[in-house]
């Protein structure tokens, strides 16, 4: 008994926030963002035993382009951050729906893959249709790849309450070893085991330049999706029964809401959009289909879409800000000779800043003897 | 005096967040051998700071001394319930932490370090003289999950026996028990009072302070507004001295009159998730212009009814609930729709579920978005937003709801507040049938008269209401007729203005003959 009196108050105590004004959670954010900086900058340096600015620099010069004298700003490097951040954003988008219900959709991968094979398959065998044609099937396809793919994992959740994590997953899996079949179905040349540029010379199922730059019409597809997303959830009556089931099913049966309908409605919709990122991909960037088409980006696209906080507005500078990063990374390990694993390295780094600032940003800490607040 | 003192809290101050003060400056003792009530309304502060002397919380400012050995007050710091029980103090939570799928002397020997290996017969045997001591009843090799809330309570008490407390925390004890088993608590309280323990009561039922305790210290809005003797207070000086004015306490009945028949409810029968049946064969009418009480121990079938005559329980076959349109004398049968059947046909019926923000309200999102779940159908593509806004200030002004706007999510909300949020919405739909599970549960003394107003107010414009509750007091003295449930089934239906707390008391606990014979 006479040791816990001598105790003393404990160093460091955490309480809940009930509310943090705009401010300061925005500066917590930055700060997190300035922190991440530093340390990978210390990390480097003592990698490379580099000026950490010089690594910055080469960073920004990653995504945006060399500063050179005659630099203009959309050049071909900014066009393929661009290009990279709609695909992120189309994602997370997708994601967006599924998430605000609480169901854990962490298929996007799958759902991408087989909205590209979709893609693909329609650019291999329908080439000879009108290009309008061509392309309303393409982007038919890939959504009703998507949904079946999302369809499957919702049904059972209705039905029989199956985990959807584990089943969105698996429904990966299953969608990789897809991709594998029909990489070889359509192997050229034969024995490269890929598929190659589709339609290299006739261009037939590629996105069309738009004003002269290849990559607009990425942007123009990727935006008509998020304004429509941002309104669905918001004001239609289907995005506020999704807020209601989400929040709570019984809630939601109590006002007669169909849970199970809304959950598989809700899920083609998030699946259908996924496979349309896989037609963005596939048409509008790389024209061929491997089993690297979603390259984790659907899973990337999970932290958008909840660091958003599943506003699709707010979607687009969390995506331009991870493509950023992934550039500057790719950059920094390729410049300074460096493996592609310090990129990813970087990329985590500063991740864990960016979501553990949200800790700050939910909690505070108190110090022994003072009650004096820290960020 | 001085060494008579077990523990004392010396300006205590605990704030959650900036705006939210728990307990401000709060000084106050407990004696040896005594038992001391702590009063105060819900949100009052009374749990949090006795979670602060049993280690779940840690004061923001302010010192606890207690005397261990005898020796006079010194200064502890509780940082961990493990520290707590070092020090001798236990607290018998509301909510039970016990593991539902062990025994009572597994969950007896859970967290002891004693040593590596436990010797099961020696805690029995322990359990039992501790049982013997007190006159507790608890059977040492009975599974948690087959324990009834008043076993699983002992259970507790047992527990923090076992490890040596001499400050028993109690968090509102009775709210869960029955009158009998009230008693039975109350027996072994003194008996552990007797045995110089010292006892602290959280609660808010001024009777049961009136009649165990010997001090009273109370507490309003995170203060301390002093202590009395309990021989020198009474229900209206306690009552003031809690809420901080003069109240009224009485709950205007006036006769029923042109009842008529709302809903008709024949053979009733639901069998839960777990398959076991939950109501049984339950048969009643309710009137328009009436209020029918329905009284029972907690989880004796009292949600599957309300939530099986609302279309959201399933129900066997041979079960029918009519209900019967004010406009018209047709009958229209319930049991097979769905809850959005029932509202398409133009039933109205208005329910105020027992779980608030997991079933009644969606607690991310403003009063207005919360009043949009009874009309968002309406519109064709978009939700119509301007019907409900106005709603929302109409029911934020007329039932005085204190929020910053009608956009702050209603999780944000004090308990009461939020039920006036759903209370002023089920209202608002113009119910024939009103139906209200633990209407005024966790509210304030005024906010619960404010909902037994609006409930009279409702029962006077002819509406047939449904008050399901646990206050025996205040069903005897809101409703016209008290329908009792005993496990299932229907034990009686009473008229509340002759009969007594006790004959419920006996049917809540009690199958009767006829009842069991009928089905």
């Amino acid at each position: 008994m006479a040791n816990v009196a001598t105790h003393k108050e404990p160093l460091v105590r955490i309480a809940k926030r009930d509310s943090i004004p705009f401010w300061k959670s925005t500066i917590v954010r930055l700060i997190s963002i300035v922190l991440a900086l530093i340390v990978c900058g210390g990390i480097i340096y003592l990698l490379v035993k580099v000026n950490p600015l010089e690594v910055y620099k080469s960073m920004v010069e990653g995504a945006f382009g060399s500063f050179s004298k005659d630099y203009k700003f959309f050049n071909r490097r900014t066009w393929i951050t661009i290009r990279d951040t709609m695909m992120l954003l189309c994602i997370a988008v997708g994601l967006a729906p599924a998430f605000k219900m609480r169901f854990w959709n962490i298929g996007a991968e799958g759902q991408i893959l087989v909205g590209g094979i979709a893609t693909a398959a329609c650019m291999i065998y329908l080439k000879d249709l009108p290009p309008v044609v061509l392309f309303i099937c393409m982007v038919v396809t890939s959504l009703l790849a998507g949904a079946i793919w999302s369809f499957l994992p919702a049904l059972f959740k209705a039905k029989w309450n199956t985990n959807e994590t584990l089943f969105t997953l698996m429904m990966n899996y299953v969608a990789i070893q897809l991709t594998s079949f029909f990489v070889a179905l359509w192997e050229n040349p034969y024995g490269s085991n890929t598929v190659g540029v589709i339609n290299p010379t006739g261009h037939e199922g590629w996105f069309p330049s738009v004003f002269g730059q290849d990559y607009l019409l990425n942007v123009i597809v990727v935006m008509i999706v998020t304004v429509g997303m941002f309104i669905y959830l918001k004001y239609s009556k289907q995005g506020y029964e999704i807020a209601v089931v989400g929040d709570s099913e019984n809630t939601a049966r109590y006002a007669g809401i169909n849970v199970k309908k809304v959950i598989i409605r809700t899920m083609l919709i998030s699946g259908a959009i996924c496979g349309l990122s896989g037609f963005v991909a596939v048409s509008g960037a790389s024209h061929t289909i491997s089993i690297s088409t979603a390259g984790g980006k659907g899973f990337t696209a999970i932290i958008v879409a909840w660091l958003a906080k599943f506003n699709t507005f707010t979607m687009i500078l969390i995506s331009m800000l991870l493509v950023f990063l992934d550039k500057g990374a790719i950059e920094i390990a390729s410049k300074y000779d460096l493996n592609d694993y310090v990129a990813s390295m970087i990329t985590g780094i500063i991740l864990f800043f960016i979501l553990g600032s949200e800790f700050f940003i939910n909690y505070r800490m108190i110090f022994r003897h003072k009650n004096k607040e820290v960020q | 005096m001085q060494n008579n003192i077990a523990v004392k809290m010396q300006n205590i101050t605990k704030t959650f967040g900036k705006k939210v003060i728990a307990n401000k400056n709060v000084t106050l003792h407990i004696e040896k051998g005594e038992i001391l009530s702590l009063l105060g309304e819900n949100g009052s502060g009374k749990t949090t700071l006795m979670n602060m002397l049993a280690g779940i919380y840690y004061p923001d400012s302010g010192s606890i001394f207690m005397d261990n050995d005898g020796e006079g007050l010194k200064e502890v710091s509780i940082r961990s319930p493990k520290d707590a029980y070092t020090l001798g103090i236990g607290m018998i939570h509301q909510h039970f932490k016990l593991v539902d799928v062990f025994t009572a002397t597994e969950n007896v020997a859970l967290g002891l370090d004693r040593s590596i290996a436990f010797n099961k017969k020696q805690i029995a045997t322990d359990i039992l003289a501790i049982c013997d001591k007190y006159g507790f009843k608890v059977d040492p090799d009975k599974k948690v999950y087959n324990m009834s809330v008043s076993e699983k309570q002992t259970l507790e008490i047992v527990k923090a026996l076992y490890r040596g407390a001499n400050i028993l925390i109690l968090d509102e004890p009775t709210a869960v028990l029955t009158p009998q088993e009230t008693d039975m608590l109350f027996d072994v309280m003194r008996n552990m009072k007797e045995d110089g323990k010292s006892i602290i009561i959280i609660t808010h039922k001024l009777n049961e302070v009136l009649a165990i305790s010997d001090r009273v210290s109370i507490l309003r809005k995170g203060e301390y507004v002093g202590t009395v003797d309990t021989a020198d207070a009474s229900v209206q000086s306690l009552t003031e001295m809690m809420v901080g004015q003069k109240v009224t306490l009485e709950i205007d009945r006036k006769e029923p009159h042109d009842k008529k028949e709302r809903l008709v409810v024949k053979d009733l029968t639901c069998v839960n998730k777990y398959g076991v049946t939950a109501l049984d064969n339950i048969s009643f009418t309710a009137y328009g212009g009436e209020i029918l009480g329905v009284a029972g121990i907690s989880g004796s079938g009292q949600k599957e009814l309300l939530e099986a005559i609302a279309g959201l329980h399933e129900t066997t076959e041979g079960s029918s609930v009519q209900y019967i349109a004010p406009d018209s004398d047709e009958k229209t049968e319930l049991i097979g729709k769905t809850a959005l059947q029932i509202k398409n046909m133009g039933v109205a019926l208005s329910f105020v579920p027992e779980d608030r923000l997991g079933m009644g309200l969606v607690g991310s999102m403003g009063m207005s978005d919360n009043m949009m779940l009874r009309s968002y159908r309406k519109g064709f593509i978009f939700t119509e937003r301007t019907g409900p806004k106005k709603l929302a200030n109409k029911v934020k002004e007329e039932l005085e709801v204190v929020t910053p706007s009608i956009q702050t999510p209603v999780r944000k909300l004090s308990g009461g507040n939020v039920q006036k949020v759903l209370v002023g919405r089920e209202i608002a739909a113009q119910p024939t049938v009103l139906m209200t599970a633990y209407a005024v549960r966790g509210l304030d003394v005024n906010t619960s008269y404010t909902i037994y107003g609006l409930l009279n107010e409702q029962k006077e414009k002819g509406v047939a209401v449904i008050y399901v509750g646990e206050d025996l007091d205040v069903l005897l003295a809101l409703s016209d007729r008290i329908l009792v449930l005993c496990d299932g089934k229907l034990n009686g239906i009473v008229d509340a203005r002759t009969t007594t707390k006790e004959e419920i008391g006996l049917l809540m606990t009690h199958i009767r003959e006829e009842a069991q014979n009928n089905g």
